[in-house]
């Protein structure tokens, strides 16, 4: 099944990167053969082979639920491009109407 | 707002309302799900962040493992099977409250699934079936500045706090619930509040809705009475009491049965409930695919063993609604009593209040009235009073036992909550007992009757009522350290 321009469109958008309708003519071909290259693995694999999510074969990795120290707040707000009153500003959330 | 509204009993007469009951409980482990921030409300902004929790580059999440034993008790106590390995999952979708552009959550894998909830309202039992309970983390929280409302819409910036974001959340999601017809508000706000109840008995979340830690997102549709085929739903979120469920789902009933009537379409969207008493349109909801979920890469699989679970199986307390249909039976208490003690949270103080000696509706008393008091003017709980269940037990056994009254009884918790010691050495240090010298007290009982002739009268020519009025004389003299009943039985005797 070939991936179509809308839906490599529709994935710029999800992803927040503005392609233009070049890009997405010259993009879905290509991510296609992407697409393509990594199903064929399942040509190979049989119903008893689940798939692979994880390179180590560990379950169960925990922590303790013990309290470490945080980051000083000046330095959680050092890499913010803008602050107020000790919290990060963001621009005006569009697109919703609450 | 120009909303149309369809009477409710006529949207009952033409519709079935469905519902759909997505609850996040927020889990009061120490530290956060997958970094060792504190997990806690109201601390100044963003100082319980770290590069995990604020989604730093080449940071790597840790599972807290209390936070995965929390979600386990959850889904046995709801009657779930669970799953013997599951994954955590990203769920990718941009927004400023999400630092890292994806939240860990869990897709195709819940902990825990298959559950069932049985619920009594109004004399009738409703099943919920509970498709999922699985495990992901909060966000930060946002506040808009600049505009009129706070609302978003007119917002002209927003500003975040990341304390909140990787709290670790167990969301519990319903299957369709059908057939609760008009009771279907009600059912939804029984569901919530069995909900709370359970985690306040598992002790896993504060479950306190006016600070989030406990959320409902509301869905409901209309199927057309005889339909097979589900309408569209709309999801009502900031529904943050259970008053406002049941009044968020009456209202979104109303709307959608006028919307249909009229020959419209319900929109499927979220929807936000104002507590003015209506609902606007939210964000319009995307589509599983559109969040592109895929296994989490930087967390290995949970895989709880059997012996593990069954360990845990053995921790869960026994269901509260059974547990105050039992303290109901062994107290005697009617349903309205009850209520009273639950919606006052005295339950557990009460029992260990009767587990030391005390009547259960002796017990009731104090907690309810005078200690309740107290706690309210306080803001305090009433198991953070300075007054012990044991303590209250022992002042009411004085009572019983005729050393002191009712309002010496007061003082003595009074002087227990001050911190003066054992309610027995208060009575004791400050000469608290009663009167029970008949011979002093009938010393003061003439002298009352001798300084009010005219009431003396009445009660000789058979105005017994007219008795209080030298009673109240009598305890003033005694400092209120006599036994009203023995005074007007002693009055009465000189008198009669």
């Amino acid at each position: 099944m070939a991936l179509t321009a809308s839906e490599v469109a529709r994935l710029g958008e999800l992803a927040r990167i503005r392609l233009t309708e070049a890009e997405v003519a010259q993009l879905a071909p290509q991510l296609d053969v992407i697409l393509q290259a990594v199903a064929s693995v399942s040509e190979v694999v049989g119903e008893d082979i689940p798939p692979t999510s994880h390179a180590l074969d560990l379950t169960n990795v925990f922590r303790a639920d013990v309290v470490t120290p945080s980051l000083p707040p000046e330095a959680v707000l050092a890499a913010a491009p803008a602050v107020e009153d000790g919290r990060f500003r963001v621009p005006r959330i569009l697109g919703e109407q609450q | 707002m120009s909303v149309d509204l369809m009477d409710f009993d006529e949207v009952l007469a033409r519709f079935d309302p469905v519902l759909g009951l997505e609850v996040h409980v927020e889990l009061n482990t120490a530290s956060k799900m997958f970094c060792g921030c504190a997990n806690q409300f109201g601390s100044v902004p963003n100082t319980n962040t770290c590069p995990v929790c604020l989604g730093l580059p080449g940071s790597l999440p840790v599972v807290n493992a209390k936070a995965i034993e929390s979600a386990i008790r959850i889904g046995l106590a709801l009657g779930c099977q669970i799953s013997p390995r599951c994954r955590f999952a990203r769920k990718n979708y941009f927004y400023p409250d999400m630092t890292k552009d994806f939240q860990t959550s869990q897709y195709d894998e819940p902990i825990a699934f298959d559950g069932l909830v049985e619920l009594e309202v109004d004399g009738e039992v409703f099943a919920i079936e509970i498709e999922r309970a699985h495990m992901e983390e909060d966000a930060g929280k946002l506040v808009h500045a600049g505009g009129t409302t706070g609302r978003i819409g007119d917002a002209e910036y927003s500003l975040v706090d990341y304390n909140r974001a990787g709290t670790p959340l167990v969301e519990i999601v319903t299957r369709p619930i059908y057939g609760t017809g008009a009771k279907a508000p009600a059912v939804a706000k029984a569901y919530v509040s069995f909900l709370r109840d359970l985690m306040l008995a598992l002790g896993v979340s504060d479950v306190r809705m006016e600070q989030g830690s406990l959320r409902c997102d509301a869905n409901v549709s209309l199927m057309p009475k005889g339909a097979t085929e589900l309408g569209l739903r709309t999801e009502t979120k900031n529904v943050n009491s259970l008053r406002s469920i049941e009044s968020a789902l009456h209202y979104e009933i109303q709307r959608q049965g006028a919307v249909l009537a009229a020959g419209g379409k319900v929109h499927q969207e979220t929807r936000h409930w104002h507590e003015e008493g209506y609902t606007t349109p939210g964000r319009s909801k995307a589509t599983a695919e559109d969040y592109r979920y895929f296994p989490e890469p930087d967390l290995v699989p949970v895989a709880p063993s059997q012996d593990w679970v069954d360990e845990l199986r053995d921790t869960l307390p026994e269901p509260p609604h059974q547990r105050r249909a039992r303290l109901q039976g062994e107290w005697g208490f009617t349903d309205l009593e009850l209520q009273d003690v639950v919606n006052a949270g005295a339950l557990e103080v009460i029992e260990a209040t009767v587990a030391a000696g005390a009547a259960p509706a002796s017990a009731r008393k104090w907690w309810l009235s005078e200690l309740a008091r107290r706690a309210n003017e306080a803001a305090i709980e009433l198991s953070d009073l300075a007054i012990t269940p044991a303590q209250v037990a022992a002042v009411q056994q004085l009572v019983a036992a005729g050393t002191i009254n009712d309002k010496l009884a007061r003082q003595v918790i009074e002087a227990v909550l001050a911190g003066e010691g054992e309610p027995d050495q208060i009575v004791a240090s400050r000469g608290l007992a009663v009167v029970s010298d008949d011979g002093a007290l009938s010393a003061a009982v003439e002298r009352a009757i001798a300084a009010n002739p005219d009431v003396a009268a009445k009660i000789r020519d058979g105005k017994v009522q007219a008795a209080g009025a030298l009673i109240g004389a009598v305890m003033k003299e005694m400092r209120g350290q006599a036994d009203a009943g023995r005074v007007r039985e002693l009055i009465l005797a000189q008198l009669g």
